[in-house]
């Protein structure tokens, strides 16, 4: 296998130019886009640049496991802000709720692959933990933010049956069970559909790198089988615990529904 | 429990509006005894659908107990004590596709677990309000209003409850249908004249007096002490 061609910035200048493309069509089109593009193009240079500059000095040999464990930590509280982002209903103790599932699935998840599958020497060799941690991270965060989403709409629209259910003496699990199972159900279904297409309609990231930088190619399936049991597992479990923790919030231990506590961000 | 005890009762209730600072509810105290239908009236947003709504457990109180049988209902007891003091909604849900789905749901509740449902007893009332077998088998998103609350009440009266609290139960039906949800209520109570009590809401004084025998009046969240008989 030969080893990655080393790009020159002369040659990312010119991949650059591509976004001419998409910004003409906004301006011809009148989307009205080019600007946000112009700007999301700016941020995503910018971003990659100084990730790449802490990635090589974090991927130095011999680096103490507390500086990794710093960036782990950034990276998971960054997520945790970032998964209720997106939710249009929001609750007093959300945000903890989101970064502790976040947090502790991803973590858990994380370690027993690089501990128990992967097993480099030490086991929270960078290379391996950073680039693993980052992929579970992103897609359990996205089954939290369509979890929550989907858990919040459902309670406010259908608050009415969840009382009479309560009324008729349902305990405050018999009243939340479907609304709370069909949220968890929303969060994991893009990892399901992901992987149901997985080398067919595409080749995931972390593949094709492995295979630009001239990995043997069922090394890279290898790899990737095991970020997708990963990640399905932690967007799983970050799912379940995140809507879990919510319903514990806007019911009470008296069985009671508190919809006051939810207020919405937008419609 | 003596034999004074009430049925249901609210002592000394509070609620706090949830931003904290005005109290939606303040200082009410009302006890329902075995056998009695009381009325509660006042002009809208007087607090009558919050009292009915604390009486059933539904939401916090911020001061003062709700008592059932004379015990403060907390935690594993409250499903059981919603069972036999039940709720029912001005606009009811009814959370099915017919009717007999809907009068089915109540049984798939663990509280209700070794009840079966009673289609001959349902039936019966049924006939009664001049409905026949086939009022069964129609989907709830036909029903008219007043049939939508004919179905919540029988659903809510086959759990055999001993209080029935009702939240403006014929508000916007016309007269036939308000007539028809009131004989089922008085039917429903002259079956155990002395065990059974109902909580009616309203803003109809002649309908309130036509069917309870008293009158609690509540005006911005506080017993009106001025209207009281």
């Amino acid at each position: 296998m030969n080893g990655p061609i080393e790009l020159t910035t002369g040659q990312v200048v010119t991949a650059g130019a591509l976004i001419a493309v998409s910004a003409i069509l906004s301006l011809r089109l009148q989307l009205g886009l080019h600007g946000r593009l112009l700007w999301a193009s700016a941020r995503c240079v910018v971003q990659l640049l100084l990730i790449g500059c802490v990635l090589r000095w974090i991927f130095k040999p011999n680096q103490p496991w507390y500086v990794i464990a710093s960036l782990a930590i950034a990276m998971s509280l960054i997520a945790g802000f970032v998964a209720i982002g997106r939710s249009e209903r929001r609750y007093a103790g959300m945000l903890l709720d989101s970064v502790v599932s976040v947090w502790a699935c991803s973590w858990f998840v994380t370690v027993i692959v690089l501990a128990a599958v992967v097993r480099p020497e030490p086991w929270y060799q960078p290379q391996y933990a950073i680039p693993f941690l980052g992929m579970i991270l992103h897609n359990t965060l996205n089954g939290i933010s369509l979890g929550l989403n989907r858990l919040g709409n459902d309670l406010v629209q259908r608050r009415r049956q969840i009382e009479t259910l309560l009324a008729l003496g349902a305990t405050r699990w018999e009243a939340a069970r479907s609304i709370v199972q069909q949220a968890i159900r929303t969060g994991m279904i893009p990892t399901i559909n992901a992987m149901t297409v997985m080398g067919i309609v595409s080749l995931p990231g972390m593949m094709t790198g492995q295979l630009v930088a001239g990995v043997d190619p069922i090394q890279a399936v290898k790899y990737q089988m095991v970020i997708m049991f990963a990640i399905a597992a932690a967007s799983a479990l970050g799912t379940f615990g995140v809507v879990l923790l919510a319903y514990r919030r806007l019911f009470s231990a008296d069985h009671q529904f508190l919809p006051d506590r939810i207020r919405t961000v937008r419609e | 429990m003596t034999i004074d005890t009430p049925l249901l009762e609210a002592q000394r209730v509070g609620r706090r509006h949830p931003d904290g600072q005005a109290w939606l509810l303040k200082d009410v105290s009302i006890q329902v005894h075995p056998g009695e239908a009381v009325a509660v009236q006042g002009p809208s947003g007087a607090g009558k659908t919050l009292l009915l709504r604390a009486l059933a457990l539904l939401d916090p109180i911020d001061e003062g107990e709700i008592r059932f049988h004379g015990h403060c209902p907390r935690h594993h007891d409250v499903p059981d004590t919603r069972r036999q003091a039940i709720y029912l909604h001005q606009r009811p849900e009814l959370t099915g596709p017919t009717v007999e789905a809907a009068l089915r749901l109540p049984f798939t509740l663990a509280v209700h677990r070794g009840r079966d449902f009673d289609r001959p007893w349902i039936a019966e009332r049924l006939e009664r309000l001049g409905r026949d077998a086939s009022f069964f088998a129609q989907p709830t998103s036909e029903l008219s209003g007043g049939e939508q609350q004919i179905v919540a009440l029988l659903r809510a009266m086959q759990l055999d409850p001993v209080v029935l609290l009702l939240d403006e139960p014929t508000a916007s039906l016309d007269a036939q249908a308000s007539g028809a949800i009131e004989r089922l209520v008085l039917d429903w109570k002259a079956e155990r004249p002395d065990q059974r009590a109902f909580v009616w809401v309203g803003h109809d004084t002649a309908q309130a007096t036509r069917m309870t025998d008293r009158v609690i009046p509540l005006r911005h969240g506080r017993l009106d002490q001025e209207a009281s008989p």
